[in-house]
């Protein structure tokens, strides 16, 4: 049978071993229980441990590690995540002088979980809670395009052609997709293994947003990527 | 022309951090380094200050390189500090005698009930604004003088000097055994039980009564103005603002007017209103305390609500019972549920500070029925810091008769949208949020920059202010935790009844 790579199927069984232990197992029973040599065992354990599937204790012994156990996005609690970006988001509405939402899949539903408002003291509501349509807002373009292993619901078939441009791109816009007359710009947020975790967006007016073409002033875009690079780093994402 | 920024230093109770702000309030750099934590007894908690030293001079070396290549010059220096954490040394060496005795530290629990029996005990409310507690800095310079062999003789021919941390390091960024300037500012002075509050300056009736030689004390300044310049950082650099760390905030969240207000909700809670240039005298359980003073004007005061445990109840809930992997998760657990299933945590985990001050309560949790699950005790938890704002803000009406027109909110929970809204709920009244949360930082930084005019007056400070975010209270739901309010409050009594020998 072709398309089978031994050396997967080895850490899969491994894992397997790890995980039906329910606590921590020490290299030759990991070896014995796949019948490997415990170098090969070996091996494959410090390349699991690189990636963080598996973790060491004191004793040397190995369990289950955050990476894994973070592998199904949805693990990364909203109010965690809102906690870690709230810094980087506020910095964002000072420098940009855009309010700035980060939005997440939640049931497949694109939420906010974190708004900052537009600052300049006028009269704005919070909506952190609130279902964003996900065909129609740059929040909702960048999950569904990031997201292609989860059903986004409210993405028009249309959108399919779209998913290839954002994901070329590195982020997406909309004109009045939140609100008659406004623009937006968003760009991913990577999670510790690398897959995106949220959406970090900015809007406003679609003149303030956007160019005399229509497209996002590139200061702002890169403004943004900034800040959603340092969120990253914050939940620990070194790419 | 070259932008103008200023370093603000942020001496705090665990780290020290260097920040580069520039005119618009924003962050322009930012160095941190932890600091040791010394518990040598049940109840002691120390820092090193030479450490301390060495971590504002670090960290202030990078924070003004990062600033270096963003082609702006640094043109004062504000600080901020720990408040109440004493420091004495030896004018000739430099050396502290002791390790610095931490505000939290308890060991003057003995001195201080000996003072307070003393007929004459009444002078130190009359005269400090605050009466006679072991979280001021008097009762650990006293102790020090009593505790160090021969530091009452040294103190006394002169070869001593007290200082809290700002003093520590202004003397120390300004020369140190070199010329050293040896200045505390009002805010900080008002923290140590020895100052007149009307008059701000040492009081001899204070001195006498905690035998306290004047020869220690450091000249008391403004807190907005030259203290002196920095010559340890290259360049030199004015040190021309310095805060109470509190203090400092209220000063960053631009309360300026008497009635603004300000909760800093980090481990503990602290909650500060600007009562203008009367000084208030409390009789329900908060502190009079000075705000702040620009160089010339008249002193601005506050009144003070401290509350020991708020996110440190949530920590509890993470580390002592398991229940959350991290603290912000503890909203997606109290989400779980729609109420608080009947179930009320008092806190008192060390007593009860503002505006109860009872030492003796223990904390409980009330209302237990077999309804109750980890959601509900997660609702509870909040709701917690919620219930004990509201304690403080009544205590604070009832003293100072200002009516609080918003609340203005800094602090890691502040990213918690459960709990500023219960508070909102619980107020009656907005809550707001600043863009920049780092308010002690910031305090520091328009204090200084103020000095040298990088700021016109406490009116461009005040255009600098913008909201995050805003929760208001919902009126239905106001008016349901009032009618809960005297189940709350039974509970505090439950808990300094069971304090009670």
């Amino acid at each position: 049978m072709p398309g089978t790579v031994q050396s997967l199927e080895r850490a899969a069984a491994i894992l397997q071993v790890v995980a039906g232990s329910g606590g921590t197992l020490g290299v030759t029973d990991i070896a014995a229980a796949v019948g490997l040599p415990k170098t090969t065992a070996h091996s494959l354990l410090r390349t699991l441990l690189g990636v963080r599937f598996v973790e060491q204790d004191r004793e040397g012994r190995y369990a289950l590690g955050q990476g894994l156990l973070r592998l199904g996005s949805g693990h990364l609690d909203v109010n965690e995540l809102r906690s870690r970006a709230s810094n980087w988001a506020d910095a964002l509405a000072s420098r940009s002088g855009h309010a700035v939402r980060l939005a997440s899949l939640v049931d497949a539903q694109v939420v906010v979980v974190h708004h900052v408002f537009r600052p300049d003291d006028s009269a704005q509501v919070l909506d952190v809670g609130t279902l964003l349509p996900a065909g129609r807002t740059a929040l909702g373009a960048v999950l569904a395009a990031f997201a292609p292993h989860r059903s986004v619901r409210g993405l028009p078939d249309t959108g399919r052609a779209e998913v290839t441009a954002v994901r070329a791109r590195g982020w997406a816009a909309d004109e009045g997709g939140h609100q008659p007359g406004s623009a937006a710009v968003a760009v991913p947020v990577r999670g510790s293994t690398g897959l995106v975790v949220a959406a970090l967006g900015i809007a406003g007016p679609a003149e303030t947003v956007l160019d005399g073409r229509h497209q996002p002033r590139p200061r702002l875009v890169a403004m943004v990527q900034e800040s959603a690079q340092g969120i990253a780093r914050e939940l620990g994402w070194h790419g | 022309m070259a932008d103008r920024y200023v370093l603000a230093g942020d001496q705090g109770t665990t780290s020290t951090r260097s920040i580069v702000f520039d005119r618009g309030g924003r962050m322009v750099s930012v160095r941190q380094r932890e600091h040791r934590q010394f518990f040598p007894r049940p109840g002691w908690v120390e820092h090193d200050p030479m450490e301390i030293w060495a971590n504002t001079q670090r960290t202030a070396a990078q924070a003004l390189h990062d600033a270096a290549s963003s082609a702006g010059e640094v043109v004062a220096l504000g600080i901020a500090n720990q408040r109440e954490t004493t420091v004495v040394w030896d004018r000739a060496t430099g050396r502290p005698i002791t390790r610095a005795i931490v505000w939290q530290d308890t060991r003057t629990a003995d001195l201080v009930a000996h003072l307070s029996a003393r007929p004459d005990a009444a002078v130190v409310a009359e005269h400090s604004g605050m009466d006679i507690a072991g979280y001021f800095a008097g009762p650990r310079l006293r102790w020090v003088l009593d505790a160090v062999p021969r530091a009452r003789e040294r103190a006394e021919r002169g070869e001593l000097l007290f200082g809290t941390m700002e003093t520590w390091l202004i003397w120390n960024l300004t020369g140190g055994t070199d010329g050293g300037v040896h200045v505390t500012d009002v805010t900080n002075a008002s923290r140590t039980s020895l100052m007149d509050v009307r008059t701000c300056r040492w009081d001899p009736v204070l001195l006498d009564f905690f035998g306290i030689p004047e020869t220690l004390l450091p000249e008391i300044r403004p807190s907005v103005g030259l203290l002196g310049s920095a010559t340890a950082l290259g360049s030199p650099i004015p040190i021309t603002g310095a805060l109470g760390d509190q203090q400092a905030a209220l000063f960053g969240q631009a309360c300026f007017a008497p009635g603004e207000a300000k909760c800093t909700y980090g481990t503990g809670s602290f909650l500060l209103q600007n009562t203008g240039t009367e000084l208030v005298r409390t009789r329900s359980g908060s502190i009079s305390t000075v705000a702040y003073q620009l160089a010339g004007e008249p002193v601005h005061y506050a009144l003070e609500g401290s509350v020991a445990v708020a996110g440190a109840l949530v920590q509890w809930l993470r580390d002592g019972l398991g229940l959350i992997g991290t603290a912000p998760e503890i909203e997606t657990l109290a989400r779980t549920v729609e109420d608080n299933g009947g179930c009320y945590v008092v806190p008192a985990f060390s007593g009860l500070l503002a505006p109860h001050w009872r030492g003796e309560a223990r904390g409980l949790v009330a209302g237990l029925t077999g309804y109750v699950t980890k959601g509900h005790l997660a609702r509870a938890v909040l709701e917690a810091t919620g219930w004990q704002t509201r304690d403080v803000v009544a205590a604070m009406a009832a003293d100072s008769g200002l009516a609080l027109p918003a609340l203005r909110v800094d602090g890691g929970m502040t990213t918690n949208n459960l709990l500023m809204q219960f508070v909102a709920d619980v107020l009656n009244t907005p809550v707001v949020r600043p863009m920049v949360g780092e308010t002690v930082s910031l305090g520091a930084a328009y204090a200084a920059g103020l000095a040298v005019g990088l700021w016109a007056d406490v009116g461009a400070l005040r255009r600098n202010w913008h909201r995050s975010a805003q929760w208001s209270p919902v009126p239905a739901r106001a008016a349901q935790l009032t009618a809960e309010y005297p189940t709350w409050e039974k509970a505090v009594r439950l808990s300094i009844a069971w304090g009670e020998s």
